[in-house]
């Protein structure tokens, strides 16, 4: 379970997250949406400690992630993290790419490592793609490479950054696939989105942000068919 | 009008000194470069992540190092040093000379390079857990040694070259066998001659080895 408290961050002089309280339960897909600056994004990166907070805490699994005895090294391998511009490592190949984490973080062999990748490259979809260099993947696979690396680590979460954000739109359809796959599978995700399609589809309940502040949260049906906040209606019929 | 008589004969019995010498030329040029490197290497993370002291410490040798002429640098260790009452052998001039001029050049190389890996790789390393030194080691530098590669060539066959400034300190290498040799017989043209082709040649190598090298190294 992620729970966070009274949760502030700020950039300089800018107050991004202005006291934000949510708890995502075990098996829970919540997405979050909301306008760019809104700091949707800026939580993610405060919930696997990339980013310091300035007050309140984020708790996984009972581990406070921002205190100082806290192993976040071990505490990431919880928590697989997908972004925007998917990061793939452009000197290694789609399998080894997958493989690395396992073996230097986890210690696995590297003959486990490899298998480990390569059933995870499957699960995405790259099977055949294992010895291919992400520059000769599209945009879509390259994603999909981001997310079997992350899975090869066996996190109970994953966080998605705008994972569809950057992509081409025909692209967009095959890793929202990939990503309704997990939720299906019963991983607990946290998606910063601005696919209301997928949202409304997939989640369990819908987070809307709005200026550092988290102004409405319940199910789907709920924030897209009776929205109470004003900005929340403003935000939803500009999307549509 | 054109009465000078080529004589080859000395040179070619002198060969396989001037060939011994090359192997030493080689040799301290192959040295300075990875002691450079290693060096360069620190500088650059040096200057891109640290403030106080060593930070100027590392600013200021890659200053003196570009903006000076490379002869100086070397004297700097010769007669400089000696004149503190440290002495080192010709050898060890030179190779100080080559290795604080080659870490002053590849440090800005590498700083460039630093730059033109985005910070994002480091982000997505250490989400999956890798410490700073996994991330450094297993995901930037590797992509810093194929921005920076062709660079590092170029300093090497620099480093070849330079290296023949060893024979104003007194080192025999190439040049300074070259010098000697040419002094004793009077075949100047004919000695420096060989030895420039002699130079052709190992910088050819030089440049063969690293597009070989390239292909097996970086297939993507």
């Amino acid at each position: 379970m992620i729970e966070i408290h009274d949760l502030h961050k700020y950039f300089g002089s800018l107050h991004v997250l202005k006291g934000i309280n949510l708890n995502v339960e075990k098996g829970e897909v919540l997405s979050v949406i909301g306008a760019s600056g809104s700091g949707k994004s800026t939580l993610l990166y405060c919930i696997n400690g990339l980013e310091p907070v300035q007050q309140g805490k984020v708790v996984v699994d009972g581990t406070d992630v921002h205190a100082k005895g806290t192993d976040i090294n071990k505490l990431r391998q919880q928590l697989g993290m997908v972004f925007q511009q998917w990061n793939s490592f452009p000197h290694l190949t789609a399998l080894e790419n997958v493989a690395l984490a396992p073996k230097i973080v986890k210690g696995k062999s590297k003959a486990e490592a490899r298998e480990i990748a390569a059933q995870q490259l499957k699960h995405v979809g790259l099977g055949e793609k294992l010895d291919v260099y992400p520059s000769a993947l599209s945009g879509g696979q390259q994603q999909r490479l981001a997310i079997a690396r992350a899975l090869a680590m066996e996190p109970e979460y994953m966080l998605f950054d705008e994972a569809t954000s950057a992509l081409d739109p025909e692209l967009v359809g095959e890793v929202l696939e990939t990503m309704r796959m997990l939720a299906e599978e019963g991983m607990t995700m946290i998606c910063v989105t601005h696919e209301m399609g997928f949202a409304r589809d997939v989640s369990d309940r819908v987070a809307f942000f709005h200026q550092g502040v988290m102004e409405e949260i319940g199910p789907p049906e709920q924030i897209f068919g009776t929205p109470q906040s004003e900005h929340t209606q403003k935000f939803l019929a500009n999307v549509r | 009008m054109f009465d000078y008589n080529f004589h080859w004969r000395p040179v070619m019995k002198s060969l396989p000194d001037l060939l011994e010498a090359a192997l030493l030329t080689l040799q301290v040029a192959v040295l300075a470069m990875i002691l450079g490197i290693i060096i360069g290497l620190c500088l650059a993370l040096i200057r891109l992540n640290m403030r106080g002291p060593l930070r100027w410490i590392a600013s200021t040798w890659v200053e003196l190092a570009r903006n000076t002429p490379a002869l100086f640098q070397l004297f700097f260790f010769g007669f400089g040093l000696g004149a503190f009452g440290l002495h080192l052998s010709p050898y060890m001039i030179v190779l100080a000379g080559l290795t604080f001029n080659c870490a002053g050049y590849l440090a800005e190389n590498f700083r460039g390079g630093f730059q033109a890996v985005p910070d994002t790789q480091i982000r997505a390393s250490r989400s999956l857990g890798m410490t700073a030194w996994q991330a450094y080691t297993r995901i930037v530098i590797p992509q810093v040694f194929r921005i920076v590669y062709h660079p590092i060539t170029n300093q090497m066959v620099w480093a070849v070259l330079m290296s023949s400034l060893g024979m104003l300190v007194g080192f025999r290498e190439l040049s300074g066998e070259t010098q000697f040799f040419a002094s004793r017989t009077f075949r100047i043209f004919e000695y420096f001659a060989v030895t420039a082709v002699i130079y052709y040649v190992i910088v050819k190598l030089i440049l063969g080895a690293s597009r070989l090298l390239a292909t097996r190294l970086f297939r993507y």
